[in-house]
């Protein structure tokens, strides 16, 4: 067996065996984990795939931000873990049954033929998959690209605004009230006499 | 030799552990969440895959997109299921049937 056959065969047993950790392991935290090691593993194959940016893309898009934003959550949240596994010997035979089906009938789409293709050339050593990737991007998908950017801001605004809270008797200002004040309501002006330094002051009221 | 059946094999049967994932975690919103993504990373893999095997970039730029948009998803789930707890004080996803839809 070949070099490349090894690595795949060696990481498919683990992204398999750490997604099906994910999915039935006890405490929300090790699934977690687990689905770290998943995304890491499937990154080492999309490696093999001379898929490099998005390799990284995975690990420091999902391993770094993603991830971590779970994990916070689930420390954040105060959860009962045993209430939570109550069903889940009721729901497993169910749920074996319907995923073995479909994982067979994938392998009966997909066990036999190649779909003709073969396995291409691998690329020359100077061939930098970023720059190819970035010159589609930024020309063909500029326009799609442009959109994914507002995708992202609009997930952040709906973010902040879901879990945004205001407690009483916390001291804010209304930063919608402070836009619309007018000099008129703050301001005043008055009318004084010029006068020299140190000379006393008129009374003049 | 490694063809493309053999990632798309694999891309079917992580998709059938986060199927399983989501029939036995019926009480468990965030690990819900995780199956979700864990599906989105065996949709991936098939696109990889076959960007590689075509030789074609356009798959790869596809799953930029798809993780764009997975990121934007978590992150309001996540939003959701805070503010949802903050409510209901529990992720029980029999809980959410306040509305009665």
């Amino acid at each position: 067996m070949e070099f490349t056959s090894v690595v795949f065969y060696f990481l498919s047993a683990i992204l398999l065996l750490s997604g099906l950790r994910v999915v039935t392991v006890r405490h929300p935290v090790h699934a977690a984990l687990f689905l770290v090691l998943a995304f890491f593993t499937a990154a080492g194959l999309w490696v093999l795939l001379e898929a490099e940016f998005l390799a990284i893309t995975l690990v420091l898009v999902y391993v770094g931000a993603v991830m971590v934003l779970f994990l916070f959550v689930v420390m954040m949240l105060d959860i009962n873990i045993e209430t939570m596994r109550a069903d889940f010997r009721k729901y497993l035979p169910l749920a074996g049954l319907i995923s073995g089906l479909m994982a067979l009938e994938m392998y009966v789409v997909l066990g036999g033929q190649e779909f003709g293709l073969k396995m291409p050339e691998p690329k020359a050593v100077d061939y930098s998959n970023t720059k190819a990737l970035g010159r589609v991007l930024y020309t063909e998908y500029a326009y799609a690209f442009e959109l994914a950017a507002v995708i992202l801001l609009v997930a952040i605004v709906a973010a902040i605004a879901l879990t945004l809270r205001r407690r009483p008797g916390l001291k804010w200002r209304d930063p919608a009230t402070q836009v619309v004040v007018r000099k008129a309501d703050r301001l005043r002006m008055v009318n004084l006499k010029p006068q020299k330094p140190g000379a006393p002051v008129e009374d003049e009221a | 030799m490694i063809t493309v059946n053999h990632y798309l094999i694999l891309g079917s049967l992580l998709f059938a552990i986060s199927i399983m994932g989501l029939f036995l975690n019926r009480k468990n919103l965030v690990v819900i969440l995780m199956a979700i993504e864990l599906m989105l990373l065996a949709v991936n893999m098939n696109f990889v895959a076959f960007s590689h095997y075509l030789n074609d970039l356009s798959g790869q730029v596809f799953v930029f997109f798809i993780l764009t948009v997975a990121a934007a998803e978590s992150a309001i789930g996540l939003a959701i299921l805070v503010l949802l707890f903050r409510n209901l004080r529990s992720i029980h996803v029999d809980d959410l049937g306040s509305l009665k839809g």
